[in-house]
């Protein structure tokens, strides 16, 4: 082993890092490194990183080390596909991890689609983008299955009767969180007492709120950004509205805690990952996240550690023929198959339709934790 | 909830009408259209923001140093940018398009050091503690923004009407040319008034972020689309039609959402406005074919 080492680092010192390639699995990272989507693509980032290092210093897949290359698709579609490009065709690599938004993977999927690489979206949310082909994957889970457990739970521990609903009516995603709010609402057979709107940008809710408070309900559904949400949540405050929030992805930020300081409280949110969660993988990704980049990880940074490990357990099950066309098909067909217990909890695929009905990319299979804010905490409920 | 809409509708007109101040003046005086007047808003609202978080100054303080920021920012747009473009004699449209040119160079320059997300003032229980009133809540900080919109609105009247220098700010209103020939500091009075609107922009800027608990780097570009409904609909220039314009819009939002529904919010404020505008196409207190400061 001692000299297997040596005459490697021999090598490379020979400048034989050719003859070294085979030896590692290229692995390509597109994500938005600048610009504003950066905040989720750089925990990602740091995510896939710290899985790779830790899969390496283990002695890698059956031997071979993980190569990571990393592009910033600055959260842009047009660049994403360009980035797509550059590590399919000129790095040839294995597979690809990304892009950061949904918006870019509607785009640039297509592309890995084409080319017949594995593409695999850790924060792509939106729904549709799995059906683009059997070649897409992600373990991001949707809004759509997060929402109704989450309004289960906060049904069961509050007693809840009806609700009022406000949520923002010019914005893509969060009027697809009210959409999938809707449709849980009126498969739990919950009355809805009032539906407000407000526009990107708003800064007074009082009016919206004024009538929510008349309407008598028992808890504000909300599916906003932060951004809005948190001062809608300070504004309720101070009119004397004490009603829970239920609020969807979009709330689900420990921004909150910032922006909407002391009025934070009974805000009840579903995530597949909580910092919160006592298990023991979390508690070891926490640990050696925090070691590793001197901060606390985010909700981002988890899928993206989980996503490297999903792939890792599919790679050790694969035996590499060095022909790239044939590698990265073989990938495609062990990947479903694939289940893990990580930081994020039990996951598996489920493959979903495409457009045209036939079968095509895989979802997610995870359960949601919901939480309820207090005390500028998330504690967990279920 | 008919007593709380009204308490909604006169702190949400209090803050338009306290942006459309500064707005209106430059456009009575300077008969520019100031399209940075949003980002001089949001330099208020970080400055007082920053001075808050990294000298931990007192709010009062804080708010002195957007004004001095702002202030300064004023001055700057009508030396660097409104003199220059006056002594060439630009055509109408030319100092408009500067203005946007400034308005996304702060913005940009504002993002680029503090990032775009949101940020907020770490001053609590100060815009929460309130009194009520008959049914409805109101916080003191929505008591301070109505009441110094007036006071504001008063302050700006009577320095118009009664001091010498706004005397010579109405002749220059009037006709430039007349007032030069009477022997008035054209150049100084334009550069007063581009400081004086700024820091009332800056000023605004502070009181409304800490009213809405939101600072972030496009905050002025909402309020400046509003702003300029609010004072074409009060008539261009005008201070008092500033103040009923802002009441005027608060209204309309805030009983739209109560007695329409808040989809039809914008459809049902911005129709009135239009119906007005129909009935006066110059604004309530505008005057046909004669500007006034």
């Amino acid at each position: 082993m001692q000299l297997k080492r040596i005459l490697l680092g021999v090598l490379v010192v020979f400048g034989c890092i050719p003859g070294l390639s085979w030896a590692q699995i290229k692995i390509g990272v597109a994500e938005a490194l600048t610009g504003n989507a950066a905040q989720y693509g750089v925990p990602i980032r740091k995510g896939f990183e710290l899985a790779a290092s830790e899969i390496n210093a283990g002695g890698g897949i059956n031997g071979r080390k993980i190569e990571l290359i990393v592009e910033d698709e600055q959260g842009k579609k047009e660049e994403a596909i360009n980035v797509f490009k550059k590590l399919i065709f000129q790095d040839k690599v294995l597979m690809l991890f990304g892009p950061t938004l949904s918006n870019s993977a509607q785009a640039s999927d297509p592309v890995a689609q084409g080319a017949k690489v594995v593409v695999f979206g850790t924060s792509n949310t939106a729904d549709g983008i799995t059906s683009i082909g059997n070649y897409v994957f992600r373990n991001s889970v949707t809004e759509a299955d997060i929402l109704p457990v989450t309004l289960k739970v906060a049904a069961q521990k509050t007693g809840l009767k009806k609700v009022a609903v406000l949520y923002g009516n010019d914005d893509i995603f969060t009027k697809s969180g009210y959409d999938n709010f809707k449709k849980a609402l009126e498969a739990l057979k919950i009355p809805v007492t009032t539906t407000e709107t407000f526009a990107k940008g708003d800064v007074d809710f009082k009016p919206q709120l004024t009538k929510i408070k008349a309407s008598n309900a028992d808890a504000i559904v909300l599916s906003a950004l932060v951004a809005e949400g948190a001062p809608a949540m300070v504004q309720a405050r101070q009119l004397g509205i004490a009603l829970p929030f239920i609020g969807g992805n979009g709330m689900n930020s420990p921004k909150v805690f910032d922006l909407a300081k002391d009025n934070s409280d009974n805000l009840w949110v579903g995530s597949p990952w909580s910092i919160e969660n006592p298990s023991a993988e979390n508690k070891r990704f926490i640990a050696a996240y925090q070691k590793a980049h001197n901060a606390l990880p985010d909700q981002f940074a988890a899928q993206a550690y989980d996503a490297m490990y999903i792939v890792a357990q599919a790679l050790k099950k694969l035996k590499l023929s060095g022909k790239i066309e044939a590698d990265r098909s073989a990938l495609r067909n062990v990947l479903p198959a694939v289940q893990i217990t990580g930081a994020t909890g039990t996951f598996k695929f489920r493959q979903v339709n495409g457009k045209d009905g036939k079968p095509a990319g895989y979802d997610a299979v995870q359960t949601a934790i919901v939480m309820m804010t207090k005390a500028n905490r998330y504690v967990i409920q279920k | 909830m008919l007593a709380q809409q009204f308490v909604n509708a006169i702190s949400l007109g209090g803050v338009y009408a306290l942006f459309a101040l500064g707005f209106t003046l430059i456009f009575g005086v300077l008969n520019v259209v100031n399209l940075a007047h949003g980002a001089m808003f949001m330099l208020g609202a970080y400055t007082a923001l920053q001075a808050v978080l990294l000298f931990e100054l007192p709010l009062a303080v804080a708010v002195a140093a957007a004004i001095a920021v702002t202030a300064g920012a004023g001055w700057l747009l009508d030396r660097l940018i409104l003199a220059p473009l006056r002594a060439r004699q630009a055509p109408h449209l030319a100092p408009m398009i500067a203005t946007i040119g400034l308005a996304i160079s702060l913005n940009s320059t504002v993002q680029g050091i503090f990032g775009a997300e949101n940020l907020r003032f770490p001053v609590h229980g100060l815009a929460a503690d309130g009194l009520r009133l008959g049914g409805a809540q109101i916080t003191w900080l929505e008591l301070q923004i109505i009441i110094l919109a007036f006071l504001l609105m008063a302050a700006l009247l009577w320095w118009l009407m009664r001091t010498r220098m706004g005397c010579a700010l109405r002749a220059l209103a009037e006709s430039r040319k007349a007032a030069a020939l009477l022997g008035i500091d054209v150049e100084g009075l334009f550069r007063m008034t581009s400081v004086i609107a700024s820091l009332l922009g800056g000023v605004s800027g502070v009181l409304i972020a800490l009213y809405t608990n939101a600072v972030f780097p496009q905050m002025g570009q909402p309020m400046l689309h509003k702003g300029i409904a609010v004072v074409i609909l009060g008539g261009m220039g005008d201070i008092r039609g500033a103040l009923l314009g802002g009441f005027f819009l608060g209204f309309a939002e805030v009983f739209s959402i109560a007695y329409v529904g808040s989809t039809m919010r914008d459809a049902v404020a911005f129709g009135l406005l239009f119906a007005i505008l129909l009935l006066r196409p110059e604004g309530l207190f505008g005057k046909a074919a004669q500007r006034r400061a």
